[in-house]
């Protein structure tokens, strides 16, 4: 991949010893064009063994967990215990190291950043850990749901029945969050290094980056001393809002967006009506009308107050929750959404790439797995550089593909 | 490098940066919110017209006591501490050549408004490259700039519901339980952040300057990966009976894995066994017959009857203490964190704490409030957060006279022309 084009982080270097936690931050910086190089263990680190794998047969070389969190990255084979020097070989030239290993543990092999950093004074070491490198807990194990019921998230995701369990959200967002932060933290540390600042250490906790990723949670707290209550499919509030979402006819679920408010709005949800053949049978077609023929704005405080004014919001509110009800989600996301209506539907991660909008922007990624005669559709990556454009440039790499160029 | 902020070996490592910053809400005044808290000096740029309302959270809930107005927000306080604000009349003349000025003298551009709006004043993206070669200039909107639906508009929840993250959070059986906030908002201006770091490492290596059209749905969807490669690789789709399962984990395969009610009104403990290892462990802290059940010994076991795991689990936790069960687990080496309100984790976890996650500014009008720390700490030049959002304006005299060099007369007459 070093003679792979593009990205703004072409030219960077990073050594990233393999984990879990801190996988998809050496990803992302390897997709923005980084000449990333994955230490493993002989044998491989054990994220080969998580699954699912291709074809639903375990194989080291066909975890599709490995495949998405290590694109675009060289890899190479090193004991670290056995190998010390061939690591610090590896850190000749390199501007970042990215590890998420035990706190104390690189320091019982002589390999910590404070080890290797006196003749590499220009070196950024990052370190991910569930609970910062010098935390009461940082000796705790962890993983993304223990992170994410810890640190808030899971507190304001859930149902209204308060029977049910709180929700971690999916996908290992707590590793991501702490990964975002990691990443960001060491783009600052190289942009202070180029105007003339020393490497440094960056220190990362997972649980602290939870807590500032909850939004109105933590500020609802530190400004008012009040606590949010989670709900079905809204925001957790402190005082419960209604039901927003509806089905589509396909059983899609879509988010209706504001209701209308202007007499414009109000006479696209008519005309929309008209076009679908369902004026006569929307119980609520007459009442919209008298909303598009108002002279004035519905403002939000006559709702409750104002018996004509309420009344009105409510029938176009309904109103477009009965034309979702009859058409397929996207289609009526879409449609909403040419009428000025800011609706959305609740697409499944794999639906997203069938979205016309996704694949004209030419998000999805084919990648070529040459090694297995295969080509197959990534995701796409979170930025789109104009100018260095960034993209997956390759599979994860095989167990020690790169050693011989590297080591 | 813009010149006439010197870096400084010890204080803060962007300090050598501007921002003329257009951000609002989270999703993009989070971005700029990191820059400053690192030292960049972002230049909030504010509509006097409408006093500063096209970023809606100015003077929205929460608030710290009964009064209201555009500086009492908490949330708008919260995103925007570290940052200097100016008013600026873009219908105006006068308005835009300050801003041709302020751009000029700037290394990036941010902004989060709808697709179109920035150019619609003058400002798209020729026009700033032709001000400044070496820009940077970051755009953030539900969809992106470009493509079929860059004239749609969102806000948090349409952007999680799009991205697919909405749909994978949630219970079976159960509609999908979203993530009960703006996730999204948080990781859309913390991926634009991103995007203006890596532009600029870009920057210092070439001396070019770019446009980032980063669309937010479209990071979020990249914060989603198995199991988009489970349907392209696999052809299994998340959208199947059962699933999303959210609470479970497949992909490491973990049992137990779950949340679990324990004693209290809404009190929950969440625990996951990584490996056989974890098992037997927390079997030692349960210590009940059902733990020696040979059909839980093996994780493949433990997956195939992880109803019945989970129900025995369940038992044993509801009449015991969160906190409890989450410090006898994890001495014993297994995962395991209480669910903490809002209260626990701020006001009494030694963590957080220790980290000094939540500093307290000093706000003219809303009185001392702690905000949201910044959970990374760098060894020779960290982050600080001692300056509360700004008053509408509050800097106009800083930023045009003294970075501009307008006179105090002329800044009067600017702000009688209603310019400022």
């Amino acid at each position: 991949m070093s003679d792979a084009g593009s990205g703004p982080l072409r030219g960077v270097r990073v050594v990233e010893l393999a984990s879990e936690l801190g996988a998809f931050a050496g990803k992302l910086l390897a997709d923005m064009g980084a000449d990333v190089v994955l230490v493993e263990p002989p044998g491989g680190h054990p994220t080969r063994w998580f699954g699912p794998f291709v074809d639903d047969v375990p194989d080291p070389e066909g975890s599709l967990w490995f495949w998405h969190y290590n694109t675009s990255k060289r890899g190479v084979v090193v004991e670290l215990e056995r190998e010390p020097d061939v690591f610090r070989r590896l850190l000749e030239g390199a501007d970042i190291v990215l590890e998420a290993e035990p706190p104390m543990r690189l320091a019982s092999l002589g390999l910590d950043h404070t080890d290797l950093r006196p003749d590499r004074p220009g070196l950024i070491w990052v370190s991910v850990t569930p609970f910062g490198r010098n935390g009461p807990s940082r000796d705790l194990p962890a993983t993304d749901l223990t992170i994410l019921a810890g640190g808030g998230p899971a507190w304001s995701c859930g149902y209204d029945d308060h029977t049910l369990p709180p929700v971690r959200g999916g996908g290992n967002q707590g590793l991501h969050t702490a990964c975002i932060w990691a990443a960001n933290a060491a783009l600052v540390a190289l942009l202070h290094r180029d105007a003339g600042g020393v490497g440094q250490h960056v220190d990362v906790s997972a649980h602290a980056a939870a807590n500032v990723t909850t939004e109105a949670a933590t500020y609802e707290w530190l400004v008012a001393q009040a606590t949010v209550q989670r709900q079905t499919g809204r925001h957790a509030a402190v005082v419960p809002t209604r039901w927003v979402r509806t089905t589509a006819a396909d059983g899609v679920d879509v988010h209706p967006g504001f209701p209308p408010r202007r007499p414009g709005e109000f006479r696209q949800v008519l005309d929309w009506l008209g076009e679908l053949g369902l004026a006569d049978a929307c119980p609520d077609t007459e009442v919209v009308r008298l909303g598009a023929e108002m002279d004035r704005d519905i403002q939000l405080g006559q709702v409750g107050e104002d018996p004509l004014a309420t009344e009105i919001f409510g029938a176009g509110r309904d109103a477009v929750r009965f034309i979702a009800n009859h058409l397929p989600g996207r289609e009526f996301f879409v449609g909403a959404q040419r009428r000025g209506l800011t609706a959305g539907v609740v697409q499944s991660p794999e639906e997203v790439l069938d979205d016309p909008h996704v694949r004209a922007r030419g998000w999805p990624v084919a990648v070529h797995h040459e090694s297995l005669g295969r080509t197959v559709t990534y995701p796409g990556v979170p930025i789109r550089f104009t100018g260095t454009p960034a993209t997956v440039r390759a599979p994860a790499p095989r167990l020690g593909e790169h050693d011989a160029e590297l080591l | 490098m813009t010149g006439d902020r010197a870096s400084t070996m010890n204080g803060r490592p962007l300090e050598h940066l501007r921002i003329c910053d257009f951000t609002g809400q989270l999703a993009g005044a989070g971005a700029t919110r990191l820059l400053a808290a690192f030292g960049a000096q972002v230049i909030r740029i504010e509509d006097p017209v409408n006093e500063g309302r096209w970023d809606v959270l100015r003077g929205a809930a929460p608030f710290v006591d009964d009064r209201r107005g555009g500086e009492l927000g908490g949330g708008f306080q919260n995103h925007n501490v570290e940052k200097l604000g100016v008013t600026l009349n873009l219908r105006t003349e006068r308005g835009r050549e300050l801003l041709e000025r302020l751009v000029a003298v700037s290394d990036v551009v941010t902004e989060n408004f709808a697709a179109g709006v920035l150019e619609a004043w003058g400002f798209g993206w020729e026009r700033l490259r032709s001000i400044r070669p070496d820009i940077v200039y970051v755009s953030n909107c539900g969809f992106g700039h470009e493509g079929p639906y860059a004239t749609f508009r969102t806000w948090g929840p349409i952007v999680q519901a799009n991205c697919g993250l909405t749909f994978s959070s949630g219970l079976p059986d159960l509609p999908a339980a979203g993530w009960g906030y703006s996730y999204m908002d948080h990781h859309g201006g913390n991926i634009m952040a991103m995007a203006v770091l890596a532009a600029l490492v870009h920057r210092n290596r070439t001396g070019e300057g770019q446009w980032v059209d980063m669309s937010c749905t479209e990071a979020g969807s990249a914060l989603l990966g198995p199991v988009v490669l489970d349907r392209t690789v696999n052809g299994r789709p998340l959208r199947r009976p059962g699933m999303p399962h959210s609470n479970r984990s497949d992909s490491p395969q973990m049992a137990p894995h779950g949340i679990f009610g324990c004693q209290g009104d809404d009190a929950w403990v969440a625990v996951a066994c990584r490996d056989d290892r974890d098992w037997r462990a927390l079997a030692v802290v349960v210590d009940e017959p059902w733990t020696a059940d040979p059909r839980f010994a093996a994780v493949a076991g433990r997956l195939a009857h992880q109803d019945e795991l989970d129900a025995n689990l369940s038992a044993w936790c509801s009449g015991r203490d969160k906190h409890g069960i989450a410090a006898a687990l994890t001495a014993a080496g297994v995962p395991a964190a209480p669910v903490r309100t809002p209260e626990e984790r701020i006001d009494h976890d030694p963590d957080t704490a220790a980290w000094g996650l939540w500093p307290a500014v000093d706000h003219p009008e809303m009185g001392r409030v702690r905000v949201d720390g910044v959970p990374v700490h760098l060894s020779a030049t960290d982050w600080a957060i001692e300056r509360p959002a700004p008053l509408l304006g509050q800097h106009n005299r800083e930023v045009f006279g003294g970075i501009l060099g307008v006179s105090d007369d002329e800044l009067a007459a600017l702000a009688e022309e209603g310019v400022l």
